[in-house]
């Protein structure tokens, strides 16, 4: 490896990082916007690089400040760091290309280079998180991304956005704080905070206690970071009334990385040590992962915001993520690192569509959406493409996680019939939710001379990238090979402690 | 004897407890911030025992000395970084609470709850 | 052309016949009434050029690529499936020139979405009649019903909106709920779900599972309106009538019953089917259904629902013919989807001709209307003929095979089955026959009127001669659908 490849890890946190001061100063209209998708795309192109150079079987490594593993800070680049990097930073270029109307409404203008810079920060944050291979690297990384979210989901004009990001910071900061419990725990048996050291090390001290409390504060710190049920609490708030551009970025990426530490943790470091792991996380996660997926469909029935619909929705999701997980298989566990790119794909798409809707719709309630249809069709459809995306009708990217999630449960006799009952369960709730927002839009007459809505279709960069995202889905719902082979070489490398 | 010579897990349990409380029972918002302050320390008082080596002395190295048994630098860097991501968060937390007070006129949770359900 | 170009072709040109459309919608009415029946004319050739290979006994088929391991988009026409296609595609043609009539003759709005609409749900039609295995077929079977679900909430009031929910509610949450399982299951079982002769489960599944199976593919293909998951067909009559010709008589319904017996045949295998006393359930099932729906159907006042409930019925012959799981059953199932749909489209195309002409609807309006009406009444009466079963129509010929194929099987309920759905389709059909010419007419002093627009009269006829043709020239489908059966590769 030569030259600009050798520290393409290091660049893929370091260059938004960087841009971010710079954009601070950036006053002239448009210009840090302008600054801020830049540094994204370059982020985006560099995930797709080394993309390209972990397909061909290459594992990226560098040690900061040239100090070796593991007396310094190791980054590592496997397919698994790959495949949420190309979700990260798509969504984030994405959000931004597609969002400059829509923020230009929503942040003042001499807040925006600082809105900018936090959007930087939150994306080298994550950034960071996926290429570590350091705990406490890790958490120092999670935390900067947490705190620069906080700052962007408090920068739009809805006052409620406050409190419920106030809520954020104390849960987020809580599930943090558990994690660097767990870490310091570690930390205190093994002497080492590498990952792949501490893999080695635990072994002679993995049946003593202090391991195990540290497991348990690991597990539960991340899952509230990764909103997992029922420590959800704070993501529909947040969701709902961050700016629009903010949730596309948010619900495309932000509980997904959090879900990444845990599956390193848990299986990394601990499935090979801690005897009867496998056993003890299924048992826990998967009815965790069960509720998550009823009742957050459940919930989602009865939303009339759209956006608050679309959390609950996500709520469920992350459930067939984790139940994904929970089977502990090669091919369950690939099917759900599969579905945290779909759901990317999808449920990016479909606030990319409400971002779109929000230009011209005075309130995002269902009501407010009536004969929406009529005024803007395209955004309409988009939306209804990544609804189909979301329930899991073949020919999209949806159905084929959620295809790859039900043969793996199949395998796990009759457990598994109870789990493809819940997974149907949850597509058929999701058909009525998303069927709900299209009734309200096709079938519903407008209201007359809503003052607040405006006339004519979204603005057109916004809508020409909305549906780039939306027939997205149907393409990787067709074309299935590279996140596939992403994640099923990712879940190999998590259970190669499997016997 | 194990008990009492613990005693230092058992300050940090008791804080974290503490912070914790205050964090989930307390309805002022600036006492939920002193709670959530109150539950890192905790976690800081953790990592700095954790670093003490029975009979260490400080680890600064001297290439005149030789054979000196040194505490555990490390954790103590760990936790000036956490302490800079407590106080960032603090701060953060503080700056919302202020912006909340212009925009509600009331940093009590229960209040904020009612307010929003007009 | 070749057959794999053909195949192919038969897929491309509705779906770019739609585009068009659309495009020939925004210039004038007239380019884009004959954009349909040029696209319409197109399908026809595509798909008919493949029956003589076929009838030879070829099975031509094409590839055109993975979408997960071992799970394709592929596509292989047989003689079931071609029996579908060349019906549908023909009967597009004929549906067509009706359509123009009635839309016209009604001035119904957002006609180019209609058609539209119209030219991808063929398209979908086509997808499921040529597919290879079980995930195509799922994937257009599907769009079938995302792309009907326009066609009948077309009108667009608060009624029809929610007849059209219960359509797709009903339709998608079978498919999903129970239609999806099943393929799920049967590709993790036989590792594969290329449709093959003799079936892919033998030895994969057995005992009560094979029953469950069974259960879960034919409730979950909702589209063949066994009972209980049959609502949805009463449910769409709120479309416009030539949806409910073509659609609900010909396209979406045979859908369904194509699936059922595609699966019986090519994924369970009639052999392994019949070995296995678990799958027993599904005659009965069909069988109860058949005289339920007969029975309903007595009691309707709207001429459509009664239809409907006809249609359920009918479908339930093909259905329980199917599972009388003998060869000659077989056929006579095959032979019942072309005989009923040209039976029922002629009858669909009636009523919405009696619609047009006077939007009469209920049964007793239509008192002395064959006197007003005769060539629609003259076709409607062949019609309900046809579904009774009487010579010299279709619907006496598919009987016959299917009691046939009873007779083969021992199968005594059967017969009485179908004796006794005769007997009462005879009960609800012959009243309406005879009312409409020996009756008084009924008709408001300032309603009078006359027959419908040409171009509802001529599909009308056209389908009724057919109907009375198969009955003349079924020896060449008999031929087609006994290579089902006789074990042709």
């Amino acid at each position: 490896m030569t030259g600009l490849e050798a520290h393409l890890p290091v660049l893929q946190v370091v260059v938004p990082m960087l841009v971010a001061p710079l954009v601070v100063l950036l006053h002239p209209r448009g210009l840090a916007w302008f600054a801020a998708t830049v540094a994204s795309a370059a982020s985006f192109l560099l995930a797709v690089q080394m993309a390209g150079g972990v397909l061909a079987g290459q594992v990226y490594r560098y040690a900061l400040g040239g100090w070796p593993a593991p007396y310094g800070i190791a980054l590592e680049v496997d397919a698994f760091s790959v495949l949420l990097l190309l979700i990260l930073t798509g969504a984030s270029t994405l959000a931004l290309a597609a969002g400059r109307a829509s923020l230009d409404r929503q942040i003042e203008l001499h807040r925006q280079p600082l809105f900018f810079a936090a959007w930087l920060l939150a994306l080298a944050g994550m950034a960071g998180i996926l290429v570590s291979a350091d705990a406490f690297n890790i958490f120092v990384f999670m935390e900067i991304s947490s705190l620069a979210s906080y700052v962007l989901v408090a920068g739009g004009p809805d006052r409620r956005a406050l409190p419920a990001v106030f809520k954020y910071l104390i849960m987020g900061t809580v599930g943090a704080t558990f994690y660097l419990i767990g870490v310091g725990l570690i930390y205190m048996m093994t002497g080492t905070l590498n990952l792949a050291d501490m893999e080695l090390r635990i072994h002679e001290v993995a049946d003593q206690r202090p391991i195990l409390v540290a497991a348990g504060f690991i597990t539960i710190g991340l899952a509230l970071k990764a909103a997992l049920f029922p420590l959800h609490v704070w993501l529909p708030n947040a969701y709902t009334y961050a700016p629009h551009a903010v949730s596309v970025f948010l619900a495309a990426c932000a509980t997904k990385v959090s879900l990444y530490i845990l599956l390193r943790f848990d299986f990394v470091v601990f499935q090979g040590n801690l005897a009867g792991h496998d056993a003890q996380f299924a048992a826990f996660l998967m009815p965790l992962a069960v509720l998550a997926i009823l009742v957050g469909s459940a919930v989602a029935l009865f939303e009339v915001n759209i956006k608050r619909l679309l959390a609950y929705s996500s709520v469920a999701q992350i459930g067939y993520i984790v139940l994904g997980a929970s089977l502990v298989s090669v091919p369950g566990l690939s099917a759900g690192l599969l579905h945290m790119f779909n759901h990317a794909l999808s449920k990016g798409a479909l606030f990319l569509a409400v971002m779109c809707l929000s230009t011209r719709v005075g309130d995002l309630n269902l009501q407010d959406l009536s004969g929406a249809a009529r005024r803007m069709p395209w955004t309409l459809a988009a939306l209804v493409v990544a609804g189909l995306s979301l329930i899991g009708v073949p020919g999209t990217a949806g159905f084929v996680s959620k295809w790859y999630l039900m043969t793996a449960a199949l395998q796990e006799g009759l457990l598994g019939w109870v789990l493809v009952a819940v997974i149907v369960l949850g597509s058929l709730m999701a058909v009525a939710y998303v069927w709900r927002i299209v009734e309200a839009a096709w079938f519903k007459d407008a209201p007359a001379g809503d003052g607040a809505d405006r006339p004519g279709e979204a603005p057109l960069g916004m809508l020409v990238l909305t549906w780039l995202a939306a027939l997205s889905n149907v393409w990787f719902g067709l074309v299935t090979q590279v996140p596939r082979e992403l994640a099923t070489t990712a879940a190999a490398i998590l259970l190669r402690h499997l016997p | 004897m194990e008990f009492l010579g613990l005693y230092h897990y058992w300050v940090f349990v008791v804080l974290l407890m503490i912070g914790f409380y205050a964090v989930v029972a307390k309805l002022n918002l600036i006492k939920k911030l002193i709670g959530l302050s109150i539950f890192q320390s905790a976690v800081f008082l953790l990592y700095i025992t954790m670093s003490k080596v029975s009979g260490g002395t400080a680890p600064i190295f001297s290439e005149q000395v030789s054979g000196v048994l040194y505490s555990n630098p490390l954790p103590q860097v760990l936790i000036l970084t956490a302490i800079v991501v407590g106080i960032s968060t603090t701060a953060l937390g503080l700056g919302i609470v202020v912006r909340i007070k212009e925009e509600y006129g009331s940093i009590e949770e229960h209040e904020i709850q009612e307010i929003d359900r007009q | 052309m070749n057959p794999q170009t053909a195949i192919l072709a038969a897929l491309a040109v509705p779906l770019a016949g739609a585009l068009l459309i659309g495009l020939a919608g925004r210039v004038n009415d007239n380019l884009r009434e004959s954009m349909t029946l040029l696209t319409a004319l197109a399908l026809i050739a595509c798909v008919w050029s493949l029956l003589p290979e076929i009838f030879a006994g070829g099975r031509p088929g094409v590839r055109i690529g993975e979408v997960l391991p071992g799970i394709d988009v592929a596509f292989r026409v047989e003689p079931l499936g071609m029996l579908f296609a060349a019906m549908a595609s023909g009967l597009w043609l004929v549906n067509s020139i009706y359509s123009i009539g009635y839309m016209r003759g009604n001035r119904e709005k957002r006609q180019t979405r209609f058609y539209v609409m119209f030219a991808v749900s063929l398209a979908a039609t086509i997808g499921i009649a040529f597919s290879a295995n079980l995930f195509t077929l799922f994937m257009f079977y599907e769009m079938l019903t995302l792309s009907t679900y326009p066609l009948v909430s077309h009108k667009g009031d608060p009624a029809t909106v929610r007849s059209a929910r219960v359509y797709l509610g009903i339709l998608i949450s079978a498919s999903i709920g129970l239609l999806l399982p099943a393929i799920v299951w049967t590709y993790a079982a036989a590792g594969t779900g290329e449709f093959t002769e003799g079936g892919i489960l033998r030895g994969h599944v057995e005992g009560p599972q094979v029953g469950l199976l069974l259960g879960l593919f034919v409730f979950g293909a909702a589209k063949a309106a066994v009972m209980p998951v049959h609502r949805w067909l009463p449910a769409a009559m709120v479309a416009p009538t030539p949806v409910s010709a073509l659609l609900h008589a010909v396209a979406v319904v045979k859908a369904g019953v194509f699936t059922i017996v595609k699966i019986i045949v090519y994924v369970f295998g009639v052999d392994f089917l019949f070995s296995e006393p678990s799958s027993g359930w599904l005659f009965y099932a069909a069988a109860f259904t058949i005289v339920a729906a007969s029975v309903v159907a007595l009691r309707q006042q709207n001429l459509k629902r009664l239809l409907a409930y006809s249609t359920v019925a009918q479908l339930s012959y093909v259905v329980m013919a199917s599972a009388v799981l003998k060869p000659l059953a077989e056929v006579g199932a095959a032979m019942h989807m072309l005989a009923h749909s040209f039976g029922k489209i002629t009858l669909f195309f009636a009523a919405g001709s009696i619609y047009t002409a006077s939007k009469k609807t209920e049964l007793g309006q239509l008192s002395g209307i064959g006197r007003r009406m005769p060539v629609t009444m003259a076709a409607f009466t062949i019609g309900a003929l046809s579904m009774i079963g009487v010579p010299p129509t279709a619907g006496f010929v598919s009987k016959w095979y299917i009691l046939a194929g009873a007779f083969q099987a021992d199968n005594y309920l059967a017969l009485a089955t179908i004796i006794l759905s005769t007997a009462l389709n005879a009960a609800y059909f012959l009243p309406i026959v005879y009312m409409a010419w020996f009756g008084k007419d009924v008709t408001p002093a300032g309603q009078q009127h006359g027959e419908a627009p040409t171009a509802v009269l001529l599909a009308l006829t056209v389908t009724a001669v057919l109907t009375l043709a198969l009955f003349v020239y079924s020896a060449p489908i008999y031929e087609l659908e006994s290579q089902l059966v006789r074990g042709q590769p």
